[in-house]
């Protein structure tokens, strides 16, 4: 694999005695998505503001598109592109200002600037409202501005930090399509979502970031494999039934207060019928019935330690096989590397 | 909105990395230069509030207390009070308008520092002298064609000024200088502001200022605690030097006093607002 284009190595940032990173590493491969996957406050964004030198790091390395984020920051600035989670445009100026602004400050020449404006404003279909200000902009069309501004220079390392947050669908499905293009171009991009299905659906590979650790890394279905697999939830009448019936299924989970019954399962009609079938063989009835099939919300919710409402995914009760990528318990130090840190 | 949007980017990459790139400190100055005088064109009603504040102020001042107030000036007769109180106070006002605009630069850089386009100028390769210069560029341009403007005003009202042209050249160098200083101020306490609503809260000192010093009544008037600062501080350097070249009265050490403290100023508010704008560009 050649160089990557971001490499970081043992991060490490707090504020005071709040520790926000605690020793990240990742490595994102030239012409990749990679998303950064976390709840609120996991950490998403300080990574963001380190690789794009808005913030200083307290400890370990990172080396964006070949430099030092600390030592050449500008070598840096000059590679990279951010959108952050705050729309960074400038309100008081129209929409083709705001592209001409960027222009000039990544000195592109009067003619080559009204090109790259052009083309910008007619890639991300803001022609019409080029000329209006951005007050009259909708949040879809200041986000396209925003990642626009951001594209002036094709960056060849992208940032976006929740690039859909706030948008509706359609919107997102743009932003979407216009991340996909930018990777079809060969450019890098580090994303951050809380979105599963915007990982699922973007990434090669994501990472799970936790209280400011990497709990796991991957491609998508690498870290669907990691969690406990689909089941079937039961619930029955009375707990008589219930206790028969968690005696009768081996590796069940009981819930005594809602009378229902947790059965690990591949989520296949076959598998589904064998239950039933035995509970019906001695007479149990069930009163309700639903099926999950594992996606990487277990992932998440597994992984980052928040439970989901039925309390029924326990980290670990499926252990990994050898080739899966490691499963870190917030214990054990990461590395997603692949290499001693 | 369509969804096939985006086709490959076909602008230029960025150099090769290693190879350093030419500053561009002035060309960066100019273009944000150029981005805060849009601003002020587009929205005039804050520079428009840098005038006629002031503006009130003086006929406020000469009209209803300078009959009674020009009376106490030292060698003036009861019936040439206004007149007299007019000459005497205009260099004031001229001082309190260029201490005002301090508010309105404030306002506009926490409004920037929020925007979060701070923080994309931040991830670009731009001098951080840059984006500060602009502001400050700007809001100095700001200032002295607000100072024209009333100055305007005041010979409307009847304001002489004896000044020859050389003295003219001098008041509008020192204008100049004096805005550059006030503006490096503003900039800073609009980064130093927490929140785009408390912006204008400190500069408001600058504007009380000019009032403990000679702008509005000889400082000899004042109590002797109040004297010593009233005759040292910038604003009265800054009252007496203008007033001196536009009238005649005499000069006395206050020319010196006057550019030294606009250097001591520059100076301050550079150091502040690179050090604040380098810990306060990223929202957190």
């Amino acid at each position: 694999m050649n160089t990557p284009a971001i490499d970081v190595r043992g991060l490490r940032k707090s504020y005071g005695s709040t520790v926000v990173l605690d020793g990240v590493d990742l490595q994102v491969a030239a012409g990749s998505v990679f998303a950064l996957l976390g709840p609120n406050g996991a950490g998403k964004t300080t990574i963001v503001h380190i690789l794009s030198t808005l913030l200083a790091a307290d400890g370990g390395q990172a080396v964006v598109a070949g430099h030092d984020v600390k030592r050449d920051a500008d070598g840096v600035r000059a590679e990279i592109g951010l959108t952050g989670q705050f729309s960074a445009v400038d309100g008081l100026l129209t929409g083709e200002e705001n592209l001409l602004l960027m222009a000039r400050l990544r000195h592109l020449g009067a003619k080559r600037s009204k090109t790259r404006v052009a083309e910008l404003l007619e890639q991300f279909d803001l022609v019409d409202a080029a000329r209006q200000p951005l007050a009259t902009y909708s949040g879809g069309m200041k986000r396209r501005l925003d990642l626009a501004m951001t594209l002036v220079a094709a960056p060849s390392v992208i940032f976006l930090d929740e690039p859909t947050t706030g948008l509706d669908p359609r919107s997102r499905r743009t932003m979407w399509d216009i991340v996909r293009d930018l990777v079809a171009s060969g450019t890098t991009v580090l994303l951050t979502t809380q979105q599963l299905e915007e990982a699922d659906q973007l990434a090669h590979r994501i990472a799970v970031l936790d209280g400011g650790r990497i709990v796991a890394a991957g491609t998508p279905d690498e870290l669907k494999r990691l969690v406990p697999g689909g089941h079937i939830r039961l619930r029955f009448a009375d707990a008589a039934a219930l206790d028969s019936a968690s005696r009768l299924l081996a590796g069940s989970t009981r819930d005594d207060t809602a009378l229902g019954l947790t059965v690990p399962s591949d989520g296949t009609v076959g598998a589904l019928r064998t239950v039933l079938d035995r509970l019906d063989a001695v007479g149990i009835d069930v009163a309700d019935l639903s099926i999950h099939t594992p996606d990487l919300d277990d992932v998440f919710f597994a992984l980052t330690g928040q439970k989901d409402l039925t309390g029924s995914h326990a980290p670990g009760s499926n252990a990994p096989g050898d080739n899966a990528p490691r499963l870190n318990t917030r214990s054990d130090r990461v590395d997603t590397t692949g290499t001693a840190s | 909105m369509t969804t096939t949007t985006a086709r490959p980017p076909a602008a230029p990459r960025p150099p090769a990395p290693g190879i350093r790139r030419p500053s561009h400190v002035v060309a960066d100055s100019i273009t944000m230069l150029n981005r805060n005088l849009l601003h002020m064109v587009r929205y005039p009603g804050l520079s428009l509030f840098t005038i006629v504040l002031p503006v009130v102020i003086l006929l406020l001042i000469v009209f209803v207390f300078g009959g009674t107030l020009g009376a106490g000036l030292p060698g003036v007769d009861a019936e040439g009070g206004r007149a007299a109180y007019l000459a005497y106070v205009m260099s004031g006002i001229l001082v309190i308008t260029m201490a005002g605009t301090a508010g309105g630069t404030a306002t506009t850089v926490s409004m920037d520092m929020t925007e979060g386009i701070t923080a994309r100028f931040r991830t670009m390769a731009i001098s951080r002298a840059a984006v500060l210069a602009g502001h400050v560029l700007g809001n100095t341009i700001q200032a002295i064609i607000a100072v024209s403007l009333v100055l305007g005003v005041g010979v409307l009202i009847g304001f002489r000024p004896t000044a020859s042209p050389l003295e003219w050249l001098a008041v509008a160098g020192l204008i100049a200088l004096i805005a550059y200083a006030i503006s490096w101020l503003g900039v800073a306490m609009g980064i130093n502001a927490k929140s785009v609503e408390v912006a204008s809260n400190l500069p408001l000192i600058l504007t009380v200022l000019p009032l403990l010093g000679s702008g509005f009544v000889p400082t000899d008037s004042m109590p002797a605690w109040l004297q010593g600062f009233a005759q040292y501080q910038p604003f009265t350097p800054f009252i007496e030097t203008i007033r001196g070249l536009l009238l005649g009265t005499p000069l006395g050490w206050n020319p010196a006093l006057a550019v030294g403290w606009c250097v001591v100023i520059v100076i301050i508010g550079y150091v502040w607002s690179t050090v604040l704008y380098e810990r306060k560009s990223v929202r957190s």
